[in-house]
């Protein structure tokens, strides 16, 4: 069983509105290339210019967070399940 | 750019967004959209349909503005929330569908800041409060391109569709 990714509702109409997908994958970093490499359209929204995640933009490994974990090169297995998890903020200027 | 998008809300759910930004004034309050968005209802085309809504709002969850540091400008919905947010709108059968924030003695069109930081498909509701006083209440959703908000259309309905 490949490693799970799951797209948020804002995503999936990037992803053929798809509530996941899934990967052959070693790393999350991997993963989400794989995703981003088969939906383009999602690569703007999850990363910035500079390639990095977007800081709003939470992704866990089943359940911990790549934040505490090692990031874009954390390890992953069969069987993983990737969320991608939303944060929301903004400002009146 | 796309044709305009519409979001149906009762005139209830209207007001408890502008009460919720008095409430908190001059801080920014926050909170999730749910509803139901006519693309996930198997059969409609939302097209020609037009007794159903393109996205209709039916529940509020008002949240606490998670920005401690810097409440009168920024607002913040953490994960945690978010979650929160999506398992009240899923015990519903709904979902969130957007989010909305007030912006105190500011206009209710969203800053650059908001452009930043906010995700593609969801409605952002924005209320101005001018001196404790709700005042506009407006609707957008982020381009494609990310480089600028659209303007949603609010239709205040007087009941939900069936």
């Amino acid at each position: 069983m490949p490693v799970k990714v799951v797209i948020p509702s804002p995503l999936r109409p990037y992803a053929g509105k798809r509530e996941s997908a899934e990967f052959q994958a070693k790393t999350v970093g991997e993963a989400l290339g794989h995703l981003t490499t088969e939906f383009a359209e999602l690569r703007k929204h999850l990363f910035t210019e500079d390639g990095k995640l977007r800081s709003f933009v939470n992704v866990y490994v089943n359940d911990e967070d790549i934040r505490y974990l090692a990031k874009e090169n954390t390890p992953t297995k069969d069987g993983d399940t990737i969320s991608i998890v939303p944060s929301i903020a903004g400002g009146c200027f | 750019m796309a044709d305009e998008t519409t979001l149906w809300i009762s005139g209830h759910l209207a007001e408890k967004i502008r009460q919720h930004g008095g409430e908190t004034y001059p801080h920014e309050c926050c909170g999730a959209l749910l509803g139901r968005d006519s693309s996930a209802i198997a059969g409609v085309d939302p097209e020609k349909d037009v007794l159903t809504p393109p996205r209709e709002i039916l529940a509020l969850f008002p949240l606490v503005n998670r920005r401690d540091d810097s409440p009168r400008n920024r607002f913040s919905v953490s994960v945690e929330d978010v979650r929160a947010a999506e398992k009240a709108a899923s015990e519903q059968g709904i979902e969130v569908v957007g989010w909305y924030h007030s912006h105190p003695d500011h206009p209710a069109r969203p800053s650059t800041y908001d452009r930043d930081h906010a995700w593609p498909w969801y409605s952002y509701i924005i209320v101005s409060v001018q001196n404790g006083a709700p005042q506009d209440m407006t609707s957008w959703r982020l381009n494609d391109d990310r480089q600028e908000f659209s303007p949603e259309g609010i239709e205040i309905r007087h009941r939900a569709a069936v």
